[in-house]
């Protein structure tokens, strides 16, 4: 299904665990250094009001004055669990991009702030990259370096699945519980 | 051979391993995708890793953005020293990066600052010997972050998972890492492993393993059954590509061993993600390359 801006909580409110979606708007990366500064009360370069954030080190390379995306996976999410909630609730963020799923604080905000966890493909940087229409802007590229610098992205039908929704469901919990059964069985 | 034909021949080296897969490596991620229900999440996520594939290899860019740690293996010939060597590999370990063919990701571990163009202390990790052959062989693997962070080792006996010291403990060890790691190393994966050894050592043989083929058998008996049965056993657990649930869990799984003392019994696992970027060449006096290892 496509979601796409501005994403709202009731469009965010909608989607549950499983939902394949297709994402089109202007997304926001962000890494280990925009967490920490924004958590630590810094000032946000954009208005994260109802935003995606994407967890992604992208490769971007500037070519005939323009800045091109090379590479675009998504990067390890769990990483910022202790800001992740906080910062979803302080800015109305609905949304988060990234990979392997996110743990129980990070659940437990989404629910109570209408916002869900979607997992991309990891490691597919090409495909991701390609539904990167534009790059808008960049911000803090010389305090974090490239990969860890805030990019603005317009995307267009960008592919992800649900795993966590703002309906207390995670997908990771209920691979993990039905991986352990197997795991107790087998021994 | 000139510094500078030696340098170029590891450029393209570098950008082999980054934008193409080995075949072993594209016909387990397709037998994986046969296995799976059609429709389902999991074949999904193959299928996305699959279009990865092609488009990379088309557009010569990062199959994964995470280019990771450059892992080189040389075998020295006669003709080239570990200076000329390392100084050729870093020149073009820093082309690599300003082409794109290697993201930025050398970061100074004490003042935080990335070194931009993947230089420095420990990077890349080069593991050199000098031999007497005619030709040289230069072999890479490009290990990325999200991987090498679920990778893990063992001190046996272990009492939470009940493993002793012996091959059926190895075993236990193998499942464990496999269900620690659900999705989080951008599975289906493919373990590399050492048994015995010291800390070190057991790491750095467990991911020498993964030079290994998919396709080829363990000349140990015992540990060609071992790694037969936690492939199978592991792709059992359901955990899936991504995590997502599904059948393909693991694509390999290489055992080697070392000797260890009477008091220690490590088990070191490198998890390896999907992108396994692993490539090599032989490379003759003229500085032409007689072969592609895979
Ligand atoms: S684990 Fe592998 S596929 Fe996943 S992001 Fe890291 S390098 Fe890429």
């Amino acid at each position: 299904m496509l979601l796409e801006a501005p994403f709202t909580e009731k469009k965010i409110r909608a989607l549950k665990v499983g939902d394949r979606v297709e994402i089109s708007g202007l997304i926001f990366t962000g890494r280990d250094a925009a967490h920490k500064y924004l958590h630590d009360g810094g000032k946000p370069p954009v208005d994260l009001t109802d935003s995606i954030v994407y967890h992604c080190g992208p490769v971007v390379v500037r070519e005939k004055g323009k800045w091109v995306v090379k590479a675009a996976g998504p990067t390890t999410s769990i990483r910022e669990e202790p800001f992740q909630g906080p910062l979803m609730e302080q800015y109305k963020i609905r949304g988060v991009i990234g990979k392997g799923g996110m743990g129980p604080k990070t659940l437990e905000y989404c629910r109570k702030v209408g916002a869900v966890y979607f997992h991309a493909v990891g490691g597919a940087a090409q495909v991701l990259a390609r539904k990167v229409v534009e790059v808008t802007g960049v911000h803090m590229a010389d305090e974090f370096g490239s990969p860890e610098a805030i990019w603005e992205f317009r995307v267009e039908r960008f592919p992800v699945v649900v795993t966590m929704d703002s309906h207390g469901n995670s997908l990771h919990e209920q691979v993990m519980k039905a991986s352990q059964l197997k795991l107790a069985g087998g021994r | 051979m000139e510094t500078k034909l030696l340098q170029n021949n590891l450029l393209e080296l570098i950008r082999r391993t980054s934008a193409e897969l080995p075949a072993d490596v594209v016909q387990a991620i397709e037998r994986g995708a046969r296995k799976e229900t059609k429709d389902s999440t999991a074949s999904y996520a193959l299928d996305v890793i699959r279009d990865n594939i092609v488009l990379a290899k088309d557009a010569s860019q990062p199959i994964c953005q995470d280019t990771g740690t450059v892992i080189v293996y040389a075998d020295l010939p006669s003709w080239c020293d570990e200076r000329t060597f390392v100084g050729a590999f870093e020149k073009a370990t820093a082309q690599a990066t300003k082409k794109g063919y290697l993201r930025q990701n050398s970061v100074d571990s004490v003042t935080g600052r990335n070194s931009g163009n993947n230089l420095g202390p420990g990077s890349p990790s080069f593991h050199i010997h000098q031999g007497r052959g005619k030709s040289l062989r230069v072999r890479l693997i490009l290990k990325g972050g999200g991987c090498e962070n679920v990778s893990c080792q063992y001190s046996l006996p272990d009492t939470r998972l009940d493993a002793g010291r012996d091959l059926d403990g190895v075993y236990k060890c193998l499942m464990d890492a496999t269900f620690q790691a659900q999705g989080k190393g951008c599975g289906p994966g493919i373990l590399g492993v050492c048994i015995g050894g010291d800390r070190g050592a057991g790491y750095l043989a467990a991911k020498e393993a993964l030079f290994r083929t998919l396709g080829d058998v363990n000349e140990d008996k015992a540990l060609a059954r071992l790694e037969k049965r936690v492939l199978s056993d592991g792709n059992n657990l359901g955990i899936g590509p991504m995590g997502f649930g599904g059948a393909t869990t693991l694509l390999g799984v290489k055992i080697t061993h070392r000797n260890r003392v009477p008091a220690s019994f490590f088990v070191s696992v490198a998890y390896m993600c999907w992108a396994f970027r692993r490539q090599g060449f032989m490379l003759s006096e003229s500085g032409k390359i007689t072969r592609w290892l895979y």
